[in-house]
């Protein structure tokens, strides 16, 4: 699964994105968050208010509670500051 | 069902106005109202020296695609383009431009405003200060009243 990361996210976590292989525990973006969160500390200090992060499976937003299912990328970014 | 396709681009370079227009009135005498509006990069009080855009390629096609497509279903639209901007832009420069046309104003006002609130909050772009002064900018910060602006569409 391909994980991309916009913004501040990406400049805290340091790449712009990865692939990662999940285990079956993560089943939700929150648990996606979670997990994530506990990789490292440049993810801690990205992901350390987890309800600010918008996510977006397929480049479409969900919110927190939605299943990963067979997602290919998904991403993660702050609110968003277009127009 | 309307019967267009609305027109979304999102490209690096600059765009003009009044070739948008000209492009969605071509050939057409049914067109009355057209309203535009035109999103431009300023400098807060001499603050900054340009704003960085960054965006998620194929989404923020798709997801303005999506909020026009919307508008275009809930208003008796004639036409709708929006075109968003990304890279490095300097104070007056072009970001965002919305063209919406109808046979009556209200249609156009209307929509118009519904995508402009929707693209804010909605359309995957970041906005990051470069400062006058060389210092280090930083990512402007959503604010809630752009939410506020298109919660009140809901319902």
């Amino acid at each position: 699964m391909r994980l991309i990361y916009f913004a501040w996210v990406r400049e805290r976590i340091g790449k712009p994105q990865e692939d990662v292989e999940l285990s079956g525990e993560v089943e939700t973006v929150a648990d996606l968050l979670r997990w994530l969160k506990s990789r490292g500390e440049e993810y801690e200090n990205a992901l350390q208010y987890p309800d600010v992060i918008r996510v977006a499976i397929d480049q479409e937003h969900v919110d927190h509670r939605e299943k990963l299912g067979d997602a290919r990328e998904i991403a993660l970014f702050p609110p968003m500051t277009g127009g | 069902m309307p019967d267009f396709e609305p027109t979304v681009r999102i490209q690096a370079q600059d765009f003009d106005l009044a070739a948008e227009v000209a492009k969605l009135t071509a050939g057409r005498t049914d067109i009355g109202a057209i309203v535009t509006f035109l999103g431009l990069c300023r400098d807060e009080s001499g603050r900054l020296a340009a704003l960085e855009l960054e965006h998620y390629p194929g989404m923020a096609q798709a997801e303005i695609a999506r909020i026009a497509n919307e508008a275009s279903e809930r208003w008796p639209l004639q036409g709708l383009a929006a075109i968003h901007r990304y890279g490095k832009l300097r104070p007056g420069d072009n970001i965002v431009l919305v063209v919406a046309a109808s046979t009556h104003r209200q249609a156009a006002f209307e929509a118009a405003t519904f995508v402009m609130d929707f693209l804010k909050s909605k359309a995957p772009f970041w906005k990051k200060e470069h400062q006058a002064d060389g210092s280090e900018g930083g990512w402007v910060d959503a604010k809630e009243s752009d939410e506020v602006a298109a919660a009140r569409w809901r319902g």
